[in-house]
Formats: C-alpha cells, structure tokens, sequence
C-alpha cells in the first residue's frame, strides 16, 4: 500500500489535486486580502458580514457567481468565447507544477522549469485576445489590442531579466536556483551586488513587468473600468468572468512565487528558524501584498506612457544588467 | 473671427409676412423701436427704472451704423452705456436692479453683426433663450454675453413674428450657440436659419412638440 | 508628452474622412458608461484608441425645469433649483433666491448674507471633493475618493444640522434663511476649517504630487482662452486657461465684496490646471469661510415684511453666482403676477460641455475622458 502511495502517478495526482486546491484557495483568499486590503488603505473595514471578518465573503461571491448564468451574446464567436477563461487559468495551474514550495516540495522538479513557465505564460496574451476578440465587443476589442501590445512590450524586460539570472546562476532548474541563495539573507539573489551591482535595479523591473503582465494595477490596461467598462471581460458573466478573475489571482500567485524563487531566495530561511516551505510563503505573500498595495494607492498610467515605460527605460536598463553581469562573469 | 453673411432672403419673409399688424416690421421703422412698442403693454419697466428694451436715442453716435435713425421715444434720464463704442444700439441698465450692464433690442438680421461686434470685444456668450409673447404674436429672442475680463453683462434681444419663428444662426461667430440654439429651437419651436444641427437637443429626438410656447398643452 | 504629440500630429496628416482609407467606428460611451458620471452620452468615431469627433448626446435626465418655473410660484420654485446642480444645491438655490430679491427689492439681513457666503463656500468644498474623487477614479485611483467622502461627510454634517437635508438642501429662503445657526454649526465649522487644511496638504502630497497622476494630466486636454471665451465657459475651466473670471469678483453678490480671497487660475489651459484650480480653490473657500465666521453678525436671518404672496414688478432680472462648476445665471421675466412668465436657468455645465467635442479632437480615449473628468460635469445641470 505505501509503495502504492509513493509511485510517480499517485505523487503526480497529489500534487495535482494539491496545486488546484492551492491555486483555488488562493485565488479565493487574494481577493478577500485585496478587499480587506483595500478597505484598509481606503479608512474602512472592508468586508466584515459573511463569516468572522467577512471570512466567509469569498465563498459567498463564488456561489453567486455560480448561481447565475453564463450568457453567451449572439454572435459572438461561441468556441473561442468559453474557451478564453479557460485558456487563462490552465497556463497558471500548470506553471506552478514546478515552484519549489520547499526543498522536497515541487510536483516536478525539471531541468528547464524557467523555460517552461515563460512558454506557458504566454499563453495568458492569447486567451485575454480571444476573451476580448471573441466578445464581439468594442470596448473588449480596444482592450484585446491593448493587452497584446502591453504583454509584447513586458514580455522583453522580463526575459531579457530573466536571462541575466539564468547567466548568473547557470541554471534554468527552480530548486538549483534556489539552493544557491542559500545562508543568510545576503546570499538571496537580490541582495548579491558583487555577482551583479544592478541587483536590485534587476528585481525592482521583474516586479514592474509581473504587475504588466499580470494585468495589474497601475497597469490595468485590459480592464480599465473607467474607460472600456470593463475590457475583455466585458461581455462575460457568471463563471466565465470568475474564473478570469480567479486566474488574475492565480498569476498573481505565479509571478510573485517566481520572484521569491529568483530574487528572494526560495525556501531559504534567513535566520535558520521555521521550515522553508513557511518561509517561502512568507516571502511570496508579502509581495502579493506589495501588489495589492501599489493597486490601492496609485492611478492607472496612460497607455503610451506604459509602454515608453518599457521601451525606454526597462529594456535599456534591463539590457544593461545583461551586458554588466555578462561582463563581469567574464572579468572573473 | 469668422464671420457669416445673415441672409436677407431668408429674413425676409419672417419680417414681412405677418399678420399682426404691431409685429410687422417695415424696413424703414427701426425694429427695435416697432418691437418696443408692442410688447411695451407686458414689459413695461417700472417708472424710475431705465427702460431695458428701449432705444436709446442714437447712443453710438461716432458709430458708421447702417441703422435707421431712431423716432424720438421719451426715454427716461438712460444711464452711461459701458457699450457705447460698439455700434449696436446698447443701452446701459442699472445692474444693481436688473443684473446686466448693458441692454439692446435689434431686429433678427443684426442678431450676428451685434454678434460679431461683441466678439471682437472680447465678449463670450453666456446663454440664449426665448421667451412667447402669447399675446402680441411674436416670439423673443434673448442673446445673453457677458465678458470674462472686465465683468459685464450685456443682453441682446431680437423679436419675430411667433407664426414664422425664424432668425439667421450665430453659431458661426460663437461655436457655442450651437447647442443654446438647439436648446431654444426644442423649447420654442424657433428655426435658427444655418444652424449646422438643428435637431433636438434635450428632448426626444422624434419630439414634434415645443414645451415652453404658451399655448403648448401636455 | 512628446510621444502623444507626435503620434496625434501624425494623425492629422490622414484624411479624416472614411474615404480616406482611415476605418473608422463609432463608440457609444454611455449613456450607462462609468466615466460619464452620470447619463450623458458621448458618440465617439474613433480611429483605434484615437477620437475623431465626440458628439455628446444629451437629454437623458431632461426634467423641463423651465417649464416648472411657469407654473409654480416663485417661493415653490426655490426646491427645484436645489435638484439642477445635485452637488452645488446652496448656489443654486442662492441664484434663485437672489434674483427674486432682486425683483422684488428686498434685502435680506446682512447675518443672513454671511451665513449663506459660509453654506455656500461649504457647499463649494463637498462638491470639489466629489469631484476630486470621482475624477481620480476616472483616472484608475480608487482610493481618494473614500478621503474625500471622509471630508464630505463632515459638510453634510454641518449642513444638515442647520438645513435639515445632506444633499439637495432648500435652506435659502426669498429674503434670508430658513433658520438660523447655531454655536456648535459655527464651533464644528472651526473645527472643520482646521481640519481640513492639513488633509489639502495630504492630498498634495498623496495625489497631486504623484508621477503617474501627473504625467496623466500635464499636457492633456488643452483648452485655449479663445476657446473658452467662443463657447461661454465659466468656472473652473476658464479659470484653468487663465482668465480670472469669477462672478463672485465680476459681479459681486450676497457679502462676497467684504472678503478678501483670491481667484486661483493657471495658464497652462490642460487638464492639471483645471485640477489645481480646484484644489486651490478649496484653500480659498476655507479662507473665505473663516473671515466670515469671525465677522459674522448678530441680528435676524429674515428680512422683514417680506410678502406671502410675491408679484415681481414686470419686467426681466437676471442674477448671476458662481456656482462649483461655474456661473450659474436665472434670467426670470414677470408679468407681474405670482407665477414667472419665463425663467431660465443658465447652467454651466452646458457650455462647458459644449467644447469637449472641439477640445478632445485627436486625443487618445483615456486622455479624452480624463479632459471630461477635468471638466467636472453634472448632467442634471446640463439637461435640467
């Protein structure tokens, strides 16, 4: 029986059943943090009714959702219309298939599970187009165009980032790049200016390009409330649009788990107390807070001053890390 | 500046073919003088104060002004016009009664040339509207300005027969009358003549009514 | 904003029509559009993100005021003014308080002129503060405008304890006030006084000093002097472009004259002066509130033998204030009777609004609807 447990495909399901709970919880939960958050910042007490602490408030919201109808409009393109949430959250659950929660604990633990998260994560471009194409909607359309033309515009930084890592650190392996951070906290890949002295500049921009590409704001060009309604997601109702939502939170989840991994350190504790898997979260979780507090505090950027963001700025500096950490491993 | 040629053809109809005999506006009387004297019955200001709809007795005298000289009306003692270098026939008003500097009743072909003068000036148009004269047949034309730099008001009236409401169109020389016009064209009924988009404004765009005539019934 | 210019002065060079090989569409934004506040609609042709021509369509909230102000008598009118500008009630109903006085030569009691300059400039202030929230929240900024309903609430409070409503107050009566305030209306508004100028400073520094706030607003959505003057705009928007018109200083009314304030204007024309024209003229109202608590009065808050049943002497009055949005006129024409023969109310959010369709030509959507947040429109006001 225990031989049973411990074969490939039953670790394989456990962590399957593990990661969509994860992901569902979460997911779940960000958003009553980003309530809860948001009434915080904003001098009152956010959801308070359902449960203790408006606790219950998201189980709540998904019953509604649950409960009510997934209009299709006519004429819109029917396929690609249910398809597009579904195409958003699937990239998220499969990605998470190789963070490192702890230093046992990933569902697979692959040689190039960097590579593998940024081919999935592109995706995520595709399914906001196809939600906002396939809407047969104005405003859902403006915002496909936008979404395209944001994520392009991030996605270099962001790899251009992510290959001055993969440089510094040799790997594309999640674990081993977290296992090299190890000691105390100066050893976290944020923090090592001799390796590179931009260090920081270089996690300060991932941070920048995972809020873009996570559609976040100040960068919420797709939803844009005030301007397109509510972007692609416009035309959908009941799950169809909950379960976007549920997949901004899970990329959310993505992108903050891999900026622990890089940046901060995975797993490794600082002082040597607590199992890593805590720690991780630790990390993780406040840079979701980080997000839900830039979201709360700052107005949305123009559009073409997004993208002059990136173009002229993140790409050059991020360019520049590459060439300085490329130089420096080659000086030593 | 741009400027707009009030069309004479147009216009005439609307002056001369009325039946009331008071409305009826031959070229050689002054409007303002013949409009005065119709509606003096209903808008006849109070003793001591200035008469706003009045003419004043040639008040821009420098002013080349193609208008027919005035017929000696009794005006009551008129106050210093702040207007009186534009050749429109302003009359200053007590504002301190009244709320407006300066009063002129013209007839509807000059309602763009008193337009262009108060442009140059520096004016900015504040508002238009109509009023129904029920009783005399005609309808009011009320041009309101004022000045955002020295803080006056100026009002500019203009009459025309209530059965044909039609004057030539200011929008041109103020891009804002635009949608004042529009605004009066629903309330009233009044045809402002080239007006680039006479249609309803505020009420339904298939509303073949005009509320604020006083013979409108709901 | 060099990338913006160039891109819109590429634009120019295409021919504008849909022969011309730009294909067009229409956008309908509103009449149920989160950035319209409201029902207004806007008919936008757009080139991708970029507005050809926006035509507003108004209507929607139609209520032919005018047509009421003939058929009720002039004190019955006084609560319909208050429902025009939902936000600016105090100024409206002191419009039409003001030009019936006027008619009718009463003059009410100097306590009740500097209680309605006191209601009228913490009127001012709840209504910018709507505004400020509302447009940083066209703007993607949720968070100010819970501070600012925070400060509001304090206003409402005020006036509700002398008025007896919070929003679309009637306090104003032909010939003084409905009732008189009391110690603690003038101990709260100290309070409120003190305690709003460090929350102006926070917002400085929370919002107006904010680089994406700023990079939004600078540059965007210019409006020339001439374009102010060739469509009537009053308010806010002509105080933005420069032209310190203010009808409390153009036309004194109530016992504005016997204070010293100034009228902020900015040269710039753009979105952001328009915004610091506002926020400085909270500093003002705060300033003009406090003169007037320290010389307020003593004496009745009605004007005596003021007739119950009120004829104005024939003719037309026009009385001119400035309201939140700019300068809101009645124009009434009597025949002497009890009941107006014409009243027109001049709102400024009408003219306005008119320039948005010549100002937001060539701009992008996000910067188009930033510059009709800048304007701060009430569509009640505009269709009345």
């Amino acid at each position: 029986m225990l031989k049973l447990l411990s074969t490939e495909p039953v670790r394989l399901l456990a962590f399957l059943v593990g990661i969509m709970a994860f992901v569902g919880l979460n997911a779940a939960y960000l958003v009553w943090v980003e309530r809860k958050g948001a009434g915080r910042f904003q001098r009152r007490p956010g959801p308070t009714e359902v449960g203790y602490a408006g606790l219950l408030q998201p189980i709540a919201d998904a019953i509604k959702l649950l409960s009510k109808q997934l209009i299709v409009p006519q004429g819109v393109d029917a396929a690609l219309f249910r398809v597009a949430p579904l195409l958003m959250m699937a990239p998220a659950l499969m990605s998470l298939a190789v963070i490192p929660f702890g230093p046992s604990l990933a569902a697979r633990n692959i040689n190039v599970g960097l590579l593998l998260i940024f081919a999935l994560g592109s995706i995520n471009v595709m399914a906001i187009m196809l939600g906002g194409w396939s809407s047969r909607n104005k405003y859902a359309i403006m915002s496909a165009a936008r979404v395209v033309s944001q994520n392009v515009a991030y996605e270099i930084p962001t790899l251009l980032v992510v290959i001055t890592m993969i440089m510094i650190t040799g790997t594309m392996n999640l674990n081993e790049i977290v296992r090299q951070q190890a000691g105390a906290f100066w050893h976290w890949n944020v923090f090592r200016v001799w390796v590179n002295p931009l260090m920081p500049v270089t996690f300060l921009i991932f941070f920048i390009c995972m809020l873009a590409e996570t559609n976040r704001a100040p960068f919420d060009m797709a939803e844009a409330e005030s301007e397109l309604v509510a972007g692609a997601y416009t035309e959908y109702s009941s799950m169809g649009f909950g379960v976007f939502f549920m997949a901004e939170y899970a990329n959310i989840l993505l992108g903050c788990s891999l900026a622990t991994v890089l940046f901060l350190g995975g797993w490794q504790s600082p002082f040597g107390i607590l199992p890593g898997v805590l720690w991780f979260l630790i990390k993780m979780y406040f840079l979701v807070f980080a997000v839900v507090w830039v979201r709360w505090t700052f107005p949305r950027t123009q559009f073409y001053g997004l993208l002059n963001l990136s173009w002229k700025l993140l790409i050059p500096v991020s360019l520049f890390t590459l060439i300085l950490s490329s130089a420096i491993m080659k000086l030593y | 500046m741009s400027e707009i040629k009030p069309n004479p053809e147009e216009n005439k109809p609307s002056s001369v073919a009325v039946s009331s005999a008071k409305a009826s506006v031959p070229a050689a009387v002054p409007p303002g003088v013949a409009q005065h004297q119709a509606n003096k019955g209903n808008e006849a200001p109070k003793p001591p104060a200035p008469a706003p709809a009045q003419v004043a007795p040639k008040t821009p005298p420098a002013s080349a002004s193609p208008k027919p000289s005035a017929t000696p009306a009794p005006p009551p003692a008129p106050l210093p016009n702040p207007l009186a270098h534009l050749a429109a026939p302003f009359q200053g008003v007590d504002f301190k009664l009244k709320g407006f500097h300066a009063d002129a009743s013209v007839g509807p072909d000059q309602v763009v040339s008193v337009a262009e003068q108060l442009d140059k000036d520096g004016f900015s148009l504040d508002t238009i509207t109509g009023v129904d004269w029920l009783a005399q047949g005609q309808m009011e034309v009320v041009y309101d300005y004022f000045h955002p730099v020295r803080g006056l008001r100026a009002a500019v009236r203009a009459r025309i027969p209530r059965d044909n409401p039609e004057l030539p169109t200011i929008s041109a020389v103020f891009p804002g009358a635009n949608w004042h016009e529009r605004e009066t064209h629903d309330f009233f009924g009044i045809r402002f003549l080239g007006h680039p988009n006479l249609t309803p404004f505020l009420l339904p765009e298939d509303a073949d009514y005009h509320p604020l005539k006083k013979d409108f019934k709901a | 904003m060099t990338t913006q210019e160039t891109i819109v002065s590429n634009l120019a060079d295409v021919p504008r029509s849909n022969g011309g090989g730009v294909e067009t569409f229409v956008l309908n934004v509103g009449p149920q559009h989160p950035a319209t506040h409201g029902v207004l609609r806007v008919k936008m042709t757009m080139d991708g993100e970029y507005v050809l021509r926006a035509e507003p369509v108004c209507g929607y909230i139609h209520r032919m005021h005018e047509k009421m102000g003939e058929n009720r008598t002039y004190a019955q009118f006084l609560p319909n003014t208050s429902r025009i500008d939902y936000l600016s009630a105090m100024t409206y109903t002191h419009a039409w308080a003001g030009v019936v006085e006027r008619a009718a030569k009463i003059q009410p009691p100097p306590r009740a002129e500097y209680v309605r300059v006191i209601t009228s400039e913490l009127n001012r202030i709840s209504s910018h503060l709507v505004w400020w929230g509302a447009f940083l929240l066209d703007l993607g900024g949720f968070t100010p405008l819970l501070y600012a309903f925070d400060d509001r609430e304090m206003i409402l409070d005020l006036l509700e304890r002398i008025t007896g409503a919070r929003l679309t107050y009637c306090y104003y009566r032909i010939g003084g006030l409905y009732n008189d305030v009391d110690e603690e209306f003038i101990e709260g508004t100290r309070k409120f006084v003190h305690h709003m100028r460090p929350r102006l400073k926070m917002y400085r520094e929370l919002v107006t000093e904010n680089i994406i706030f700023r990079k939004r607003l600078i540059d965007i959505g210019p409006i020339s002097q001439e374009m102010c003057r060739k469509y009537g705009a009053t308010g806010p928007v002509i105080r933005g472009s420069g032209i310190p018109y203010d009808v409390r200083k153009a036309e004194p009314y109530s016992a504005y004259p016997e204070f010293d304030f100034e009228i902020p204007h900015f040269r710039e024309g753009d979105s952001m002066a328009r915004y610091l024209v506002r926020m400085e003229e909270m500093a003002q109202s705060l300033r003009i509130i406090e003169q007037a608590l320290d010389k307020l009065p003593s004496g009745p808050v009605m004007a005596e033998k003021v007739p119950r049943v009120l004829k104005l002497p024939a003719g037309d009055y026009c009385y001119a204030v400035e309201a939140a949005r700019g300068r809101f006129m009645v124009r009434i024409v009597s025949d002497n009777k009890e009941i107006a023969y014409r009243a027109k109310l001049r709102t400024p959010c009408l003219s306005n609004l008119s320039l948005f369709e010549e100002a937001s030509q060539g701009m992008l959507l996000p910067d188009a609807l930033a510059l009709m947040g800048s304007l701060d429109l009430v569509i009640p006001d505009i269709d009345r």
